[in-house]
């Protein structure tokens, strides 16, 4: 076991934390642990843009943006969180211009920007352009950016660093953060961090579905390690399903697609979003966009031998527009599907997509231990964080925003909480003892289950029962199957039984965690007899505000993978808009 | 160091079941796994596949249902994240960017596909080589935005004429296809490589930028732009298109005429 000792500890380096990296590394003494080299995280697919009223190309407020955000997230926004990410939208966009990011540019040189799903001037009159983007590459654009200037900051990273535990030391206030556990891929060594704050940012857990846009890395480490702790996380049942994936494939088509104009057609070639949207139609945000395919097809009019997915035109566009501001995903529909958008229409379904939930924190970062106390020295953001400004649904966009926003928020907070303290609050007893068990556990002989077969199967069952519409009998099939391969998993066989890189465990542990986290996914949605935003329930086809107008809380109950989960409910925070019918 | 057996391995159980439309290929891997091996060796594997997998589809169907230790990087899977470079039939390629289709032997010819971890640098297990010495390349050019004086309050204006001009090489994912395709790194591993001068053509020409000639000083070392013999591999090798023997070129020409 080695040991090191920081001021902050920040475990991820996507866009959050990065940003907070960069924030904290100019404050005080931060070490950053990915299980990744940083610029292959998931931050670089994000394609279209990140909102920010620059009103750089007709007039736009950044009061608009908060609304839109509500809205978007049908009402379950904590209306606090989302005015402070719309008002600091603008300084996040020109930070990260100043630091260099390559922005498309106006005709005059300044940002330009572009429509976006769910974004509209004056309270839903029209669709605004408020989308700041590079090509379809803005994510990209941002971890290259983010990572560049952690260059040039000199931040330290442990690379292929997998942090599997966080260290909690009970005082008489409760339990305090003060470090984290790692698993050096390389050496296959225990890595003890002693830290005045420690910082999540792991991303979401989109490898619960089958049909996704996420990396096979996105597996809900953050999440489940909290989770594990006994500490809460919120809304879970709240995923989004991005209408434009790659049929069949998941790989994600911007919505910036539409933004410059692209139409979905069903098999007749009707424009059918006219039917669910008039007033913005494909540019309605994304819970809408992608239920209105799901029935398109359920009703018998989808595409293809086998009417299952619906058509993104982007022909009328032309070759230039396509070549310029959307050549990554011509380029993905070329290589992946052999269709060229130039010249006909592109194959589409949803595709699992973004957590809404998460750990929940409040506006300065800090992680919740239920729903008025936080623990000092725990801080998370992005992905991973629900603070909440994503509500029941996400408009497209706000991720990067939320990343930029309150990732640099979180490392500010982890590092001044680190300097106002003078020393470091002691580790538990032997801090590793929980990860080094669960390692010898993992490479024992104890079963013949393969960590392949069971997670093809969850990934199976949550696709059909968990997925764009839910009922009590599909969630209630969901959870049964999950808890079986739950107890499975007591049984897997890790085959590389070596020290020296070895990814066949670390796909077995990860395992873990989805299992726990699909588990609470199915769970809230059960509990959530109603349908807001991203949780569609055919049983329950309406919003009931006055049942569920409220955040779900989940904690879990003992130790054990097949513990109870614990359910309670967190207020939602109302500042000015009233909820209202969500129409487009 | 030679391959000193070709074994065909075994399996980790019951396989899954075949798709219609799959065909049998036989992927032989290179594999080194220094806690227990001397010298790399070859491996073969006959698996059942789509034409419209991608490699990496195959890797995963060997790691997961046949050889658990086969060794290798990837995470996003479509060629944006920069892991899975390899090479693929002797040329560097993502695993997540080709298609078993655009390899299969035409008539009954059964299909073999060879893979080899990247050249030049060190390989730590099986696919999976060392990137530090690449991105410590990378690091020395200053990848980064350098500016003197005041910032503006609201973003620096540039012209989309000027924002155009060093547009192909942002898009970079530094993923080491281009710098461990270039001969002259596989001899000298002290160049800098074609994606370090890639990334600093990237700021060299962003008209925001005034540290081009920090740079070009760098570069103008004897690890710089001049060991290179432009010879293509590295743009023939880049998964993004980026045309990178010309942003070298171009790189070259700012040192000569001292302009950018």
């Amino acid at each position: 076991m080695q040991f090191h000792k920081y001021d902050v500890v920040i475990i991820g380096a996507g866009g959050a934390g990065m940003r907070a990296a960069i924030e904290s590394g100019q404050r005080a003494r931060t070490a950053v642990l990915t299980k990744l080299y940083p610029t292959r995280s998931h931050t670089g697919a994000a394609q279209g843009g990140m909102c920010a009223a620059l009103a750089n190309v007709e007039e736009d407020n950044w009061e608009w943006h908060t609304f839109d955000t509500i809205k978007g997230g049908d009402y379950l926004v904590d209306q606090d969180a989302a005015e402070i990410m719309a008002k600091e939208a603008i300084d996040a966009v020109l930070d990260l211009e100043k630091m260099g990011l390559p922005f498309n540019r106006t005709p005059e040189g300044k940002i330009d920007q572009r429509r976006f799903g769910g974004h509209t001037r004056n309270h839903g009159e029209a669709a605004v352009r408020r989308a700041c983007y590079a090509a379809d590459r803005t994510g990209h654009m941002i971890l290259q950016t983010l990572y560049q200037n952690c260059v040039k900051h000199g931040i330290e990273f442990f690379n292929e660093f997998y942090v599997l535990d966080i260290c909690l030391t009970e005082t008489e206030n409760g339990p305090v953060c003060t470090g984290a556990v790692a698993y050096e891929l390389a050496t296959g060594e225990i890595h003890v961090f002693q830290a005045k704050s420690v910082v999540f940012a792991t991303g979401g857990f989109g490898k619960v579905f089958k049909t996704t846009s996420n990396a096979h890395t996105l597996t809900g480490d953050g999440m489940g390690i909290v989770f594990r702790k006994g500490l809460p996380l919120e809304d879970m049942e709240f995923y989004q399903f991005h209408p434009t994936g790659l049929a069949g494939l998941g790989i994600l088509l911007t919505e910036g697609a539409r933004g410059e104009g692209a139409i979905l057609r069903n098999a007749s070639g009707e424009r059918f979003m006219e039917r669910y949207a008039p007033t913005i139609k494909d540019l309605a945000p994304r819970d809408i966009v992608a239920r209105s395919m799901a029935l398109e097809v359920l009703e018998g009019r989808g595409a293809g031998p086998n009417k299952d997915y619906v058509l993104l035109d982007c022909t009328h566009l032309g070759a230039e527009v396509l070549e310029t501001k959307l050549p990554d995903i011509t380029e993905f529909a070329r290589t992946y599907l052999a269709v060229d958008p130039v010249v006909e229409p592109v194959p589409v379904y949803p595709t699992a997509h973004y957590a809404m939930g998460g750990i929940p924190t409040n506006i300065h970062g800090e992680v919740l231990r239920d729903n008025d106390n936080v623990v000092p020295g725990l801080y998370a953001a992005g992905e991973c964080a629900c603070v909440s400004v994503h509500g029941a649904n996400r408009l497209g966009t706000n991720s990067l925003l939320d990343i930029n926003v309150f990732g640099r928020r979180a490392g500010i907070a982890a590092a001044e909480y680190a300097l106002s303290r003078e020393t470091h609050v002691e580790l538990p007893e032997n801090p590793a003892a929980a990860v080094e068990a669960q390692v010898a556990l993992a490479l024992s002989e104890h079963g013949q289950e393969r960590v392949a077969d069971i997670r093809t199967e969850l990934q199976a069952t949550m696709d059909a029962n968990a997925s764009v519409y839910r009922t009590e009998d599909t969630l209630k099939t969901a959870l049964h199957d999950v808890q079986a391969l739950k107890e499975r998993y007591a049984h897997i066989s890790v085959q590389d039984k070596g020290k020296r890189f070895n990814t066949d465990l670390l796909e077995a542990v990860e395992l873990g965690f989805l299992l726990e986290l699909a588990e609470v996914l199915v769970h809230g949605a059960l509990a959530r007899k109603e349908s807001r935003g991203g949780h569609a329930r055919e049983d329950y086809p309406n919003r009931d505000d006055t049942n569920f107008m409220r955040h779900s809380m989940f904690y879990k109950q003992g130790d054990g993978l097949s513990a109870d989960i614990r359910m309670d409910y967190k207020p939602v925070t109302f500042t000015r808009y009233k909820p209202m019918e969500r129409k487009y | 160091m030679t391959a000193t057996a070709e074994t065909t391995a075994g399996s980790r159980g019951s396989q899954p079941p075949v798709p219609d439309g799959a065909v049998t290929v036989t992927v032989k891997i290179r594999r080194f796994n220094p806690e227990i091996d001397d010298e790399p060796r070859w491996d073969a594997f006959d698996i059942p596949a789509l034409p419209s997998d991608r490699v990496l589809n195959l890797l995963h169907h060997i790691k997961w249902y046949v050889d658990g230790t086969l060794t290798f990087r990837r995470s996003c899977a479509h060629g944006i994240c920069g892991s899975d470079a390899m090479r693929i039939n002797g040329v560097n390629r993502l695993a997540c960017k080709v298609l078993l289709k655009d390899l299969l032997e035409k008539g009954d010819k059964r299909t073999t596909i060879t893979i080899e971890p990247i050249k030049g640098l060190p390989v730590h297990k099986d696919l999976l080589v060392d990137m530090e010495p690449f991105f410590e390349a990378f690091r020395a050019v200053k990848p980064y935005l350098v500016t003197y004086g005041n910032e503006p309050t609201r973003e620096r204006i540039q012209s989309a004429a000027d924002r155009e001009r060093f547009d192909d090489t942002t898009k970079c994912i530094l993923c080491a296809c281009c710098t461990t395709s270039c001969p002259v790194y596989w001899t000298e591993g002290s160049y800098f490589g074609p994606a370090a001068i890639v990334n600093a053509h990237r700021f060299i020409f962003d008209s925001r930028d005034e540290g081009a000639e920090e740079r070009l000083d760098i570069l103008n070392d004897i690890d710089g732009v001049w060991r290179c013999r432009t010879t293509f591999n590295c743009t023939d090798a880049c998964p993004r298109g980026i045309q990178v023997t010309k942003a070298i070129q171009e790189v070259k020409r700012a040192l000569l005429f001292k302009r950018v």
